[in-house]
């Protein structure tokens, strides 16, 4: 199970980077999500992966012996799950914006000489 | 020692957006509880100060969660000189904003965001959980996205996506950083993080942590080969939002670096050379891009990259000299910054432009406002008895000691590309008679007088306290003397939030 998520991971993560590097906006949004579900995959399998042993102390020990599933690390990714679904939906929208207003998806065109400097 | 009133001047922020958002449209109701609130807000910020500086660190426990299993706040002298000097630019930008901010964009809910940024600034220089820390970074932008974006003018919109994506990045770079640092610590306490990073085996992959750690703050503070971005974002918001964002956004990142840096990863040799190498480039590139400029906002942009290297020279040097430099250096800078966004705004107010080629003859038309700007241009470049003179000797001497020859170089080409660039400015746009042939549309003039002292105060208000860190630069040597101290022996820090 760690092997195949390290796979995937890895996976997303060079996806995330080639698309990054492309020009299109749209791709750039895509790289920018791959990267951060990549990121949250790294975060949950640094938590170590287990079944059936839960973060509960048994009655007749003091602490953890072994390993357990960590819960602190699904926290984690939980609150950057809420955080990134919520920059995605403002950058769709802001591209979106751009969209309409400059009529191309192009990065290397987002330059419009200021006529005016405010 | 435990306090819950550390985090007052995060909750005031808070509120005051909550009732601004109440009053939805009633844009002269919401300027009035900002100003009230910032005000509310910056005595707050001065009586926490003044507690830390006497009893030392404050710290707040979240839920009574014991560190390091819960979320820790606290106030070292740091975070609280932090939090004061924020709410001192927050309250000069607020006044700032209830005249030079459009009526167009106050309806469309500027004042409840700014309220908002201004919550995640504090937050992230109270938290002392490396977690926390990353949302309060997401508050930070996600709030800054609305401010850059609001008004929707195309240059703005297509500042915005550049903007958007390196900060998005930027937050990623410190999340993987994060989740290693958690995998092979398991704690996101930064002090309990401080002497658990210690017992790690594979000082390899503390390393590459460290750099995760490096680019992702790296982007925030705009360093030399990450900084492109500012430069072709930060003209195209409104004035009192560039003052925000040029003021204190890159030195949350700079916040970080030395938080970070003293607790966590303590510099080894490596990450020395690394700091000083982008230091001594961020200054240079910073310079000659100032140069060339003929925009007095671009121009303004240009000189926050070359001075954010100064302080990241002293990070790499890191040692007691030079971080009282640094401390000092960026409660010059945050000042000074901020108020330089607001000249060029004011200075668009009086002119209607703000290319040095079409201004002109601001100083017989305006005789006090142009010696007020003097003052403040004066404090930049580096005047003595001026702020930014006296963390220069702190970072000359250190370098020496250092043997940092190409960091002197690179100093000296800095503060004389600034003092270049700022005479220039001088010259062309108040010295110099109105180019023939174009039309002045000064929109000051027409203003009625109690509109004129709204933009003009906050530019007064910083200029004193500019000033006052000038001639009074004992007490902010001694203030920074004692943060470089808890910087270097961190164990008071570490002692206060673990409570052992």
């Amino acid at each position: 199970m760690e092997l195949l998520l390290i796979i995937v991971l890895g996976l997303l993560y060079a996806g995330g980077v080639y698309f990054i590097l492309r020009r299109s906006m749209v791709k750039l949004l895509l790289g920018i999500m791959l990267l951060g579900s990549a990121t949250n995959i790294l975060i949950f399998v640094l938590g170590s992966i287990v079944k059936g042993s839960p973060p509960v102390i048994d009655a007749d020990h003091d602490t953890f012996s072994g390993i357990y599933a960590d819960p602190v690390p699904q926290a984690l990714i939980l609150t950057a799950i809420v955080i990134s679904f919520a920059l995605t939906a403002f950058a769709i929208v802001l591209l979106k914006r751009v969209y309409a207003l400059v009529q191309t998806d192009d990065l290397d065109n987002l330059n419009t000489p200021e006529e005016e400097d405010i | 020692m435990t306090g819950n009133h550390i985090l007052a001047s995060v909750f005031i922020h808070l509120f005051i957006a909550i009732f601004q958002l109440i009053a939805w449209r009633k844009t002269v109701t919401q300027r009035i509880l900002s100003v009230g609130g910032a005000l509310v807000g910056l005595i707050i910020a001065i009586v926490l100060f003044q507690q830390v500086y006497l009893h030392g660190t404050y710290t707040l426990n979240a839920a009574n969660w014991a560190a390091p299993f819960g979320i820790v706040f606290a106030a070292d002298l740091l975070s609280a000189t932090m939090v004061l000097l924020t709410s001192i630019a927050g309250f000069a930008v607020s006044i700032f904003s209830s005249t030079g901010i459009s009526r167009q964009r106050m309806l469309y809910g500027y004042f409840p965001i700014f309220h908002f940024l201004l919550m995640g600034l504090n937050g992230a220089f109270l938290t002392g959980d490396i977690f926390n820390l990353y949302v309060w970074f997401e508050v930070i932008i996600i709030s800054s996205f609305v401010l850059m974006t609001l008004g929707g003018r195309k240059q703005q919109l297509e500042g915005a996506v550049k903007y958007m994506a390196m900060n998005i990045l930027a937050s990623m770079f410190f999340l993987t950083g994060i989740g290693i640092l958690y995998g092979i610590t398991g704690s996101l306490n930064m002090a309990d993080l401080s002497t658990k990073i210690q017992e790690v085996e594979n000082r390899s992959l503390v390393g590459i942590t460290s750099v995760f750690f490096i680019l992702g703050f790296g982007i925030k503070s705009a360093v030399f080969p990450l900084y492109f971005w500012l430069p072709s974002s930060y003209h195209t918001p409104p004035s009192a939002v560039a003052a925000t964002f040029g003021g204190l956004l890159t030195k949350v990142g700079i916040y970080a670096m030395l938080r970070v840096n003293s607790l966590i990863f303590i510099p080894d040799d490596f990450t020395r050379k690394l700091l000083m190498t982008i230091a001594v480039l961020t200054i240079l590139t910073g310079a000659f891009g100032a140069l060339i400029k003929t925009s007095v906002r671009r121009l303004f942009s240009y000189l926050i990259v070359c001075h954010i290297g100064f302080m990241v020279g002293g990070i790499a040097m890191f040692t007691k000299v030079a971080l009282i430099g640094t401390v000092f250096y960026l409660i010059h800078d945050i000042m000074v910054k901020t108020n330089m966004f607001l000249i060029a705004g004011l200075i668009r107010q009086l002119r209607g432009t703000m290319s040095m080629e079409k201004l002109g003859g601001l100083y017989r038309e305006y005789p006090k406002i142009s010696l007020l700007i003097a003052i403040v241009l004066f404090s930049l470049v580096g005047i003595p008895p001026l702020s930014g003179f006296w963390p220069k000797i702190y970072l000359f001497r250190e370098s020496f000691s250092q043997h940092q020859y190409v960091y002197i170089a690179a100093l000296i080409t800095g503060s004389l590309a600034t003092l270049y660039v700022i005479a220039k400015m001088w010259a062309e746009a108040f010295w110099k008679e109105t180019p023939q042939g174009i039309a002045v549309e000064d929109q000051f003039a027409p203003l009625p007088v109690y509109r004129k002292i709204l933009l003009v105060l906050p530019i007064g208000i910083l200029g004193v306290v500019s000033v006052y860190i000038g001639i009074n630069a004992e007490t902010i040597i001694q203030v920074a003397d004692r943060i470089a101290n808890e910087l270097i022996d961190t164990s008071s820090y570490i002692k206060a939030v673990l409570k052992n």
